[in-house]
């Protein structure tokens, strides 16, 4: 199936994403978001008598079954609807990626960075201790991540989600523009 | 049984980020050094289609299938949009991956993922912990 073996571009993509909006809807009056699985794991598993972990986290079980989902979707989009070619990636990014010591370009994450052998690496704790742990706070101090809030709160006309997605970025540009020539230059 | 819908909408939405190269690390660098429009024509359209599928749904008074009327919650604006949203960035530039993606990377076989994703439940921990001392 040629269609589904080439990456899809933006416009299919796109479109796609947003109609999950009202399918939710529809299907249980659910708002789109997935940060708030990550509380609902928190609830779940280590409440640890913390008034923001303690609610009926039941009630949202929704929200872990379509995160449980999207992993499914991942693995059956990896396993049978890929064409397993490499990410064709702007030749910018990968000249300046190059300079800044990244060396592998052959798949959809670095592995001089993502990888087991890299996770006791200063680098490597890094990029995915310390970013996993930012996104983690981040997403729930904002009260949503790109899902609820860039999509579904700006989608919905509601304009804290914009100052939130205006400040999501801002933090993605400084972090790659300022931070991480830094980093790489140091580590 | 009954949250199965939810399960088949979460894979539909699982494949498209990955066949969209949404989980590439590659590809939210571009977006951040706006090297290409990939991710901003994702997220650009995604918004567009949303925002109009949520303008029918209000103007013919559309109800869910089990006949509830459809509401959505209000956000209220507090400080933690602007401070949360910038860590949130910083992160997103770091790992390349908004939690969505973490769950998709995690399921495409990068299972070095796990190990973002449980810091990411950590710091939604911590944030828990602390967030009564936070502006």
């Amino acid at each position: 199936m040629p269609i589904v073996n080439h990456p899809w571009p933006w416009y299919i993509a796109g479109p796609l994403i947003g109609l999950v909006v009202p399918l939710l809807l529809v299907l249980g009056n659910r708002s789109f978001g997935i940060s708030s699985t990550l509380r609902h794991i928190c609830a779940a598993c280590i409440p640890a008598n913390i008034p923001f972990f303690n609610y009926d986290w039941k009630k949202e079980r929704w929200n872990l079954v379509f995160v449980l989902g999207i992993a499914a979707g991942g693995f059956i989009a990896t396993t049978f609807l890929s064409n397993g070619g490499s990410v064709p990636v702007s030749p910018s990014t990968v000249q300046v990626l190059k300079q800044e010591g990244i060396r592998d370009f052959s798949g959809l994450l670095p592995s001089d960075i993502f990888s087991f052998s890299a996770l006791l690496t200063v680098k490597g704790l890094l990029f995915m201790v310390v970013g996993g742990f930012l996104v983690g706070f981040g997403t729930r101090y904002a009260g949503g991540c790109t899902s609820g809030h860039s999509i579904m709160g700006i989608a919905s006309l509601q304009w804290p989600s914009l100052v939130a997605t205006c400040c999501f970025m801002a933090g993605g540009f400084f972090m790659t523009w300022v931070l991480m020539p830094l980093l790489f230059k140091w580590l | 049984m009954k949250y199965i819908k939810y399960f088949i909408v979460g894979c539909f939405f699982g494949i498209i980020l990955v066949r969209s190269q949404v989980i590439s690390w590659f590809r939210i660098q571009e977006m951040f050094r706006l090297q290409s429009f990939h991710m901003y024509g994702i997220i650009g359209s995604a918004i567009v289609v949303a925002m109009v599928s949520i303008f029918i749904l209000r103007r013919f008074s559309v109800k869910t299938i089990s006949g509830e009327p459809i509401t959505i919650p209000k956000k209220v604006f507090h400080w933690g949009n602007i401070y949360g949203g910038l860590i949130f960035g910083l992160g997103w530039a770091l790992t390349g991956a908004c939690p969505g993606p973490l769950f998709a990377q995690v399921g495409s076989g990068f299972l070095v993922v796990g190990v973002t994703l449980l810091s990411a439940i950590a710091g939604t921990w911590v944030y828990g912990k602390v967030k009564d001392r936070l502006p």
